[in-house]
């Protein structure tokens, strides 16, 4: 049913894909009752079976209770450390048709790839925030931007920023560990939906129409020596609760082979786009984000979590209280608008336009604790 | 009473030691004060900021104490500890390394080799570890100052679940031993001192507690009250009861 991998793409053994549609494509979410909620929030430790329950719609009735649950693992875990970033789009080519996404190689939008002068101008602009995390983001074009290319920004980045991330197209082993080696140790691959169908009526060419080759890349970073994996599905885009239990799954699995790795996730909601402005999450609401968060928490408590700037503020700010454990702050989607005007458009709308400042005052009167950086390079 | 305790060359009167990873920044000046804490830990990760460095939050007359947190191996504990050094000037680190990022629980075969590493390079090592007494006997073969068990898992609050562990390495171990990480309660702090540890640290367990302040002075008093009754020394317990009219009292 899928396409062939591109003659360019490492394959490698990996037995995770399967056990991740094994369970998912098993799991009837109709099938839990009240009492199984219950019992999973009454438990130490929380199973793949527990974590299904709280993310069923029979737990949404239970949501503050789980909140309740999730906020004493938050605290066990990370304390009221809340950690800092902001995403720097230095290019968005994309050779990607990926239906839903702003910056679809058909869409007719305004495209951009900064020099490296330019990429320094925005990481001065941003460094003057007071940031120390910066998460570097490319559109999914290896002709547009090549790994010599991110790797060149990312030695600039070193200059500036303490921490590095990459969210970049999947790429081999060889290049993840050249990346790592270049100052990098974090890599986010969003799988979008891991419903192999919904997956393929999304995704119509190019390299990203290869499913198997996205699943495996946070594997190929943790071989390449990355530090952290960060993953996510686009909740709306298939069956969020399928695609939530894929994603918990994915990490579950990665972190019993490689446990000296670093986890991270995210959950974005689709959210609309320059040129899709109808585009609305349907199936998440708040409540079942929030609910989607909290079981994330209380399965995976060890995991770093991403809050977007596609929430509202006061959705935010309540969220790193509970679940969350980083947030995105500064935030612009567009290419080069922190130090000039700007110059390729977004990929998507922002609900939370705050400052670093801005932001890092929210969280003090909420009693949390902004941390800019965690982290040194070893 | 001149009741100190030592860790390589240098003595302490306090000891409850404190960890500051799950601190609000603004509450570790007062947790410090009612702890009457002398040692912070902190990871040199976390100080590696600009922006409300923790270290600008901690009173001058107070011992930092390095940790090598985010170390995965014996040589990153190393360059971590050298960077802390010239950071510091801190010669005590606490040797963290982990390679489980679920349970955060200490590779006690590569802590050896920090420890050795560590301890070449005239470091004072402090290593964390599970109780196990071959690691302990081979990171005091190593050049260790201390033994730091485990009591439980770190940030459980689970108490002193590994109690019979620590208790064989009091016995066997000519070191200090000084229980890190699991503590939840003072009485767990005082059991830990009653049985023969040298200090105790926490942090979540104060952290994480409804007020900070008064958690911190309650584990102060627990510790220095299970010190007084280690030094006391324990009434014996008895697996039968004593009559005080024995039934055997007739024999002659």
């Amino acid at each position: 049913m899928q396409n062939k991998y591109f003659s360019d793409m490492e394959i490698i053994e990996s037995d995770i894909e399967d056990k991740i549609l094994n369970i998912t494509n098993n799991t009837d979410f109709s099938k839990f009752k009240e009492d199984d909620v219950i019992y999973a929030l009454k438990k130490d430790t929380c199973t793949i079976d527990d974590f299904c329950a709280l993310i069923s719609p029979v737990a949404k009735k239970f949501i503050e209770q789980i909140a309740a649950k999730a906020k004493s693992e938050r605290e066990r875990f990370f304390g009221k450390n809340v950690y800092f970033f902001t995403p720097l789009y230095i290019s968005n080519y994309c050779e990607n048709h990926c239906v839903y996404c702003g910056f679809n190689c058909k869409n007719n939008i305004k495209r951009a790839k900064l020099s490296f002068n330019e990429i320094e101008n925005e990481l001065i602009a941003i460094k003057k925030t007071g940031l120390e995390e910066i998460l570097i983001l490319t559109g999914e074009s290896r002709k547009m931007s090549d790994i010599n290319y991110i790797a060149k920004a990312i030695g600039l980045a070193k200059k500036y920023f303490k921490n590095i991330g990459l969210e970049i197209y999947p790429i081999n082993t060889n290049e993840y560990n050249y990346l790592h080696k270049s100052g990098a140790d974090y890599i986010t691959v969003f799988q979008e939906t891991y419903n192999k169908e919904t997956y393929k009526a999304n995704h119509l060419k190019g390299h990203k129409s290869i499913y198997s080759y996205r699943i495996n890349a946070q594997e190929r970073a943790l071989k390449g020596n990355m530090r952290g994996v960060g993953f996510g599905a686009l909740l709306g885009l298939g069956d969020y609760m399928k695609d939530t239990l894929s994603t918990a799954l994915h990490i579950y699995f990665l972190q019993k082979k490689y446990p000296k790795g670093e986890f991270a996730v995210s959950v974005p909601r689709l959210r609309p786009t320059v040129t899709n402005l109808n585009i609305t999450p349907i199936d998440v609401g708040e409540l079942e984000l929030l609910q989607i968060m909290c079981a994330y928490r209380i399965f995976l408590p060890y995991v770093n979590m991403t809050i977007s700037t596609r929430e509202r503020a006061e959705f935010r700010d309540n969220a790193v209280k509970i679940a969350a454990t980083k947030i995105s702050a500064g935030v612009s989607t567009g290419i080069g608008e922190h130090a000039h005007k700007k110059e390729g458009d977004n990929q998507f709308e922002i609900a939370d336009p705050r400052s670093v400042k801005e932001i890092y005052t929210a969280l003090k009167n909420i009693g949390m604790q902004p941390v800019m950086n965690e982290y040194v390079w070893v | 009473m001149k009741d100190k305790f030592k860790i390589g060359k240098y003595e302490f009167k306090s000891r409850f030691i404190l960890g500051s990873g799950k601190f609000n920044l603004e509450l570790i000046k007062s947790a410090i004060e009612n702890a009457n804490a002398e040692i912070i830990t902190m990871a040199l990760r976390r100080i590696n900021t600009e922006t409300d460095n923790i270290l600008n939050f901690i009173p001058k007359n107070i011992k930092i104490l390095p940790n090598t947190s985010g170390a995965r191996n014996a040589d990153e504990a190393l360059r971590i500890a050298l960077i802390a050094r010239e950071l510091s000037g801190a010669d005590m680190i606490k040797i963290e390394v982990i390679k489980d990022s679920k349970y955060l629980l200490p590779d006690n075969y590569e802590t050896t080799k920090a420890v050795e590493k560590l301890a070449n390079k005239g470091f004072v090592p402090m290593p964390y570890m599970y109780p196990d007494l071959t690691a302990a006997r081979d990171m005091q073969n190593a050049g260790a100052a201390c033994i730091m068990p485990l009591g439980a898992p770190i940030g459980t609050n689970k108490g002193l679940i590994t109690k019979d562990f620590i208790q064989i390495l009091i016995e066997e171990i000519d070191l200090p031993i000084i229980v890190d990480a699991g503590i939840g309660k003072p009485s767990e702090a005082a059991c830990a001192m009653e049985m023969g540890a040298e200090a105790v640290m926490a942090n979540t367990a104060i952290a994480t507690s409804g007020n900070i302040q008064t958690m911190a002075k309650a584990f102060k008093l627990a510790i220095e009250a299970g010190r007084l009754a280690y030094l006391a020394k324990l009434g014996k317990t008895n697996d039968f009861a004593q009559a005080s009219s024995p039934l055997t009292g007739f024999l002659r």
